[in-house]
């Protein structure tokens, strides 16, 4: 059986590990020791569209766990640099494989170790209920490609594994269209929600009034979608059209964005709207809708600091 | 001269108070909070703070029970000019109506309604403490000047100018006074909605230096609007924002649409960033970032 840890037991590494738990050893490394004891005494379980309760191993030390051949970097990107210092040193032949939204998700892990690297894009969406039960919302899919030391095969592999435990994936030669797709996708919709307190609904695609929010969203994906350009990446999917497509699902996603805010946590803005603001700026593409999206967020940040 | 004011809130109760202490003018306030016309009728309007002043003024929440009056002042928030000038325009059928409100646009909704308008900017602030009472806080001037499309004779904006500086606020008639509107408007648009949006007072959007980089870009696509027009602003928007920034002057000042949007209550947006947007785009000046603006804060309130 393949052996695969997965780091960061949020809602997306919960809904890795635990199907994954149902075709490989599986292990998970927490942020917390209160969470790695629950998980090893009550399982995993997820509701929603699936139902069941996965057995897995926990723990805060990477030393208590079994050295596995790929290693899912499932954590928050603000929690990213602190989990791959954690796993310097540890488990050299493993593949680690980052989940993470943005971009540059690989560069940050690649400074703690020479582990060969795959990037992916995940599009699946759940509701964490507490440590150890989390419910599957979206069954979209993961997309998996090669990125540092790897190859297409590999991205199959991964892929392979993970579509056999249930959940979607897909293997690509070439992740940087998805991820511009979704990056530009992510860095309007999340900041938008961020800042409005709307779920993502369909007032993102409002486009009949001057004021209506969907010509915000529309600038904002055009900017990304000339640095897209600029850098040289054909995208996969149109952002604005995955935008009105999810708009039309009825059920409204709230943003992980929005939900920071309203707990009142760092956000991911410096991997999301950051990272493309980095890059425009890079490569000489002017992005001040965006530069302006990312000071709000940021400042929003600082009012409860 | 008989004069109401329309929207007896805060900036409405410092021009009906003040103007009711003088002997020849008779002050009439039309509001919709039966509690705050009630106290007003029963022990007068009463102001604290920056002037201590009771004035006798008749308050109504019947717009039918007000005389023919010389003079109509409008105080209500900007989105509710409509209702207010609609309910009110026949006691102004023989008078002039000026706007003391928020924003840009006002004026051309009264125009709608009656003859001959007056375009106005107030700085004086204040808030009702009680019904009846209001704290004033900040003292300020009035500038007044006939609406361009719909004048109020420049003589009867002279009287009305010279009434309120009899009476305790300081207000000059002008023949063009847009400069002090958009000097105010683009003041508020720049520095509002960011602390709306981010939830900090006046001064620490002002030390964030990529906040305060935005403010002036608020400010130059609002300069821009207005140069396109011929308006020459009276003052630097840019200096008021860093002079309100000061420790002793509004740092730990909580924007009212800050304000506005923790109450969960309708903001006066479109008639700030809203309204320089509309008028970038009828002039053909770009204004993205207040269209930016513009449409997160009425996601905001589209959110409640």
């Amino acid at each position: 059986m393949t052996r695969v840890c997965v780091a960061g037991a949020g809602v997306i590494g919960s809904l890795f590990a635990a199907h994954l738990a149902r075709v490989a050893e599986v292990s998970a490394l927490t942020r917390r020791a209160e969470h790695a004891q629950a998980l090893r005494e009550h399982g995993l379980t997820v509701s929603g569209r699936a139902d069941f309760t996965a057995r897995l191993q926990a723990s805060t030390d990477p030393a208590e766990l079994p050295e596995p051949e790929l290693v899912i970097v499932a954590c928050k990107g603000t929690d990213l640099d602190a989990v791959a210092a954690r796993l310097e040193g540890w488990w050299p032949a493993a593949t680690f494989m980052t989940v993470q939204n943005g971009i540059g998700a690989g560069e940050v892990v690649a400074r703690h170790g020479g582990w060969p690297l795959l990037a992916a894009v995940t599009f699946m969406s759940g509701t964490r209920h507490d440590d150890t039960h989390v419910q599957y919302v979206l069954d979209t899919a993961t997309w998996i490609g090669p990125a540092r030391g790897t190859g297409y095969e590999d991205a199959r592999r991964a892929a392979e594994l993970i579509a056999s435990s249930g959940l979607k994936a897909e293997a690509f030669e070439d992740l940087r269209p998805a991820q511009w797709s979704k990056l530009i996708f992510n860095a309007t919709v999340n900041t938008v929600a961020a800042l409005t307190g709307l779920p993502h609904d369909p007032h993102f695609a409002a486009l009949e009034r001057p004021d209506d929010l969907g010509h915000l969203v529309k600038a904002l994906m055009d900017e990304g979608k000339a640095v897209a350009a600029a850098a040289g990446v054909e995208l996969g999917e149109d952002p604005w059209e995955m935008n009105v497509l999810a708009t039309k699902r009825g059920s409204a996603h709230f943003p992980s964005m929005l939900e920071d805010v309203e707990a009142h946590r760092r956000t991911e803005i410096d991997l999301i709207t950051g990272a493309l603001v980095r890059e425009a700026h890079r490569l000489g593409v002017p992005v001040p809708l965006h530069e302006t999206m990312e000071r709000l967020v940021k400042a929003k940040e600082e009012s409860w600091s | 001269m008989v004069v109401a004011v329309v929207g007896c809130g805060a900036v409405g109760s410092l021009f009906a108070a003040n103007l009711a202490t003088l002997e020849d003018v008779e002050v009439w306030a039309y509001d919709l909070s039966a509690e705050h016309v009630e106290a007003i009728n029963r022990d007068g309007l009463r102001l604290t703070g920056a002037g201590e002043v009771v004035g006798r003024v008749s308050a109504t929440t019947d717009a039918g029970g007000l005389p023919p009056c010389d003079f109509g002042i409008v105080a209500t928030k900007a989105m509710h000019t409509e209702a207010a000038i609609a309910a009110t325009a026949h006691a102004f059928a023989a008078g002039c109506v000026a706007t003391v409100q928020n924003g840009i646009g006002n004026e051309e909704v009264l125009a709608r309604h009656v003859e001959r308008v007056i375009r106005g900017t107030t700085f004086p602030a204040g808030k009702i403490t009680a019904p009846g009472v209001v704290q004033w806080d900040v003292k300020g001037d009035t500038t007044l000047g006939p609406f361009e499309e719909r004048p109020a004779p420049f003589a009867e904006v002279e009287r009305l100018a010279d009434a309120c500086t009899r009476a305790g606020m300081p207000t000059k008639a002008v023949r063009d006074a847009r400069g002090p509107q958009w000097r105010k408007v683009i003041f508020n648009a720049a520095t509002n909605p960011l602390g709306a949006l981010t939830g900090l007072t006046h001064g620490r959007v002002c030390e964030r230096p990529d906040l305060r980089a935005l403010a002036s870009r608020l400010v130059d696509e609002g300069k821009a609007v207005a140069a396109a027009q011929g308006i020459e602003l009276d003052a630097d928007p840019e200096e008021l924002i860093d002079y309100a920034a000061r420790k002793e002057v509004a740092y730990d000042h909580r924007a009212s649409m800050l304000q506005d949007v923790e109450a969960r209550r309708q903001t006066e947006v479109d008639f700030l960033n809203g309204g320089i947007a509309e008028f970038g785009r009828r002039l053909g000046v770009p204004t993205p970032t207040h269209e930016t603006i513009h449409a997160l804060v009425k996601g905001v309130e589209a959110s409640w």
